[in-house]
């Protein structure tokens, strides 16, 4: 029988019965969604791995921060989906490792960001958002015109694909071709046109 | 929409998901019953000592702090059985988050629908004429416009002002509807037409295109020679009389409205590196409703042009 005074002078079972009972609520949460269609197929033919430059440019709104202060997740309530379109679902972000929903706005959602600004306003934007935006309080970002060196690009890709991101060997072959002559800001706004595609409407 | 949204947590999945919630809200109930029933004697100790000394009472919970646990049980019981959470059992309130979704904005529909849909009946000048549909379109603007042409639809370099009267693609209610819309896309390609212009000739071709707005030149380059050049560079967009072409979005240039703004280097590196704008389309996104009510905003900003000018204009021309 596993008494208080057994468990209690025993380090192994008191580790073994308190994990036990932590993963309860993860193997339910978590393990189904790993398993369920609607968690790991793409929502329709509009969602795509990144390409090399969005997946560069990823890297460098993960490297700047940018999830600090934006999120990527609208939620099902009408306030959202008016400002931002339709709610978030989670077969758009299966090629998404890790994700980048964050959990604060100081900025706006960016989850349907794409195709709503031109290049152009990005551009001036992500530089000095009060060109653009005089009461805009998002830092300067001017350092990202310069030229983009991802040498890794590749075995980004190679490692993404380990984790399930169909990139073909010749896709991740061509990576660091398609990044030459690019700059960071170029690689940024075409992540950020790609977001968000495919639900377009707002709801 | 048929699209995969909703769980779709069958077979065994669903199995698993029960399983674990049953047992462990039963695992819970019977320990606390387990507990509460051994045999507690107030004021006996454990015999576990701590410390030389420290001893630990053998007392049950109270009374109160006990009941509270079961009634966490049962509330659980209670939660799944009306709302999802035992694997795909729906609940008895049928209850999805979609469907919460759904009917909040099919409640906002029944209370701002009307007020939005009664001006679709109108067309679009005398939308612009009534002071609250002005409000609306207002605040749609500031809401969706006002990051690129300005709180006050004045603009910035790159992002044309929207009430001086001077339209890229048109600005009678269609067209502004169009643009709204569908967007639109702005593209000069370097050196326009002629890509073997010389850095000098540049020059020369926008010293004449200043020239046809009354700007002066003091970038050393030659209207004259421009003059000769603009043939083969520009016309073909801008048109001989660089007026350009409305209907293609092919920018006036005799109309002292500088979308980058009149600086000289603005000019010459407009010629040199092409220019590639994008207004986007807001149409699937904001419904007919709203860009109706912003295309009546717009246009009566000051700017719009009048639908029955067009209307009057094309039969004069047939003649």
């Amino acid at each position: 029988m596993l008494t208080h005074a057994k468990i209690e002078t025993s380090n192994t079972l008191m580790i073994v019965l308190t994990l036990l009972a932590v993963s309860v609520g993860g193997l339910l949460e978590i393990v189904p969604l790993f398993f369920q269609k609607s968690t790991t197929t793409p929502i329709n033919e509009v969602v795509k791995p990144y390409d090399a430059l969005r997946l560069a440019g990823r890297d460098i709104y993960i490297r700047e921060g940018c999830y600090n202060c934006h999120s990527q997740m609208i939620r099902p309530f009408r306030a959202e989906t008016e400002r931002y379109g339709h709610y978030s679902v989670a077969g758009e972000y299966v090629y998404d490792h890790p994700f980048q929903w964050g959990s604060k706005r100081t900025g706006p959602d960016l989850a349907r960001v794409g195709a709503r600004y031109s290049d152009q306003w990005h551009k001036i934007h992500l530089l000095n958002p009060r060109d653009v935006v005089p009461e805009s309080n998002m830092p300067a970002y001017y350092w990202l015109d310069r030229p983009l060196n991802d040498p890794a690009i590749g075995g980004k890709m190679a490692a993404l694909r380990k984790v399930g991101v169909p990139y073909t060997d010749q896709e991740i072959a061509e990576a660091p071709k398609a990044l030459e002559g690019k700059t960071e800001v170029e690689a940024v706004i075409a992540y950020l046109q790609g977001m968000g595609l495919a639900l377009k409407q707002s709801r | 929409m048929d699209l995969n949204f909703t769980s779709d947590l069958v077979g065994f999945w669903n199995l698993y998901v029960v399983v674990i919630v049953a047992v462990s809200i039963i695992a819970c109930g019977v320990f606390l019953w387990s507990q509460s029933s051994a045999d507690h004697r107030p004021g006996e100790v454990t015999g576990h000592v701590w410390d030389e000394t420290l001893e630990e009472y053998s007392n049950p919970l109270p009374n109160w702090w006990r009941w509270m646990f079961y009634i966490t049980v049962v509330f659980a019981l209670v939660y799944l059985a009306l709302y999802p959470g035992l694997g795909s059992n729906k609940g008895q309130f049928d209850w999805t988050m979609r469907g919460q979704y759904d009917a909040e904005m099919k409640a906002a529909e029944q209370t701002y629908g009307p007020k939005f849909n009664q001006f679709l009946k109108q067309d679009v000048m005398s939308v612009a004429a009534n002071p609250e549909a002005r409000e609306m379109g207002s605040r749609l603007f500031q809401t969706y416009c006002a990051q690129c042409h300005g709180g006050d639809a004045g603009g910035q370099p790159a992002f044309p002002n929207l009430k001086d009267g001077d339209w890229l693609w048109g600005g009678t209610p269609d067209k502004i509807k169009e643009t709204i819309n569908m967007g639109r896309m702005g593209i000069m390609t370097p050196m326009g037409t002629k890509p073997d212009m010389t850095a000098e000739q540049v020059k020369d071709v926008v010293a004449y295109v200043r020239s046809l707005s009354g700007l002066e030149s003091k970038s050393g380059g030659s209207a004259e020679k421009g003059k000769e050049l603009y043939p083969q560079a520009c016309a073909a967009c801008h048109q001989p009389d660089g007026k350009g072409m409305q209907a293609a979005g092919y920018p006036n240039l005799t109309d002292k409205v500088w979308l980058y703004g009149s600086r000289e280097e603005t000019m010459i590196e407009t010629v040199t590196k092409g220019r590639q704008n994008q207004m986007p389309a807001f149409g699937e996104f904001l419904g007919e409703a709203k860009v109706h009510l912003l295309t009546a905003y717009v246009w009566g900003l000051g700017g719009g042009v009048k639908a029955e000018s067009v209307a009057e204009a094309a039969p004069a021309e047939q003649k």
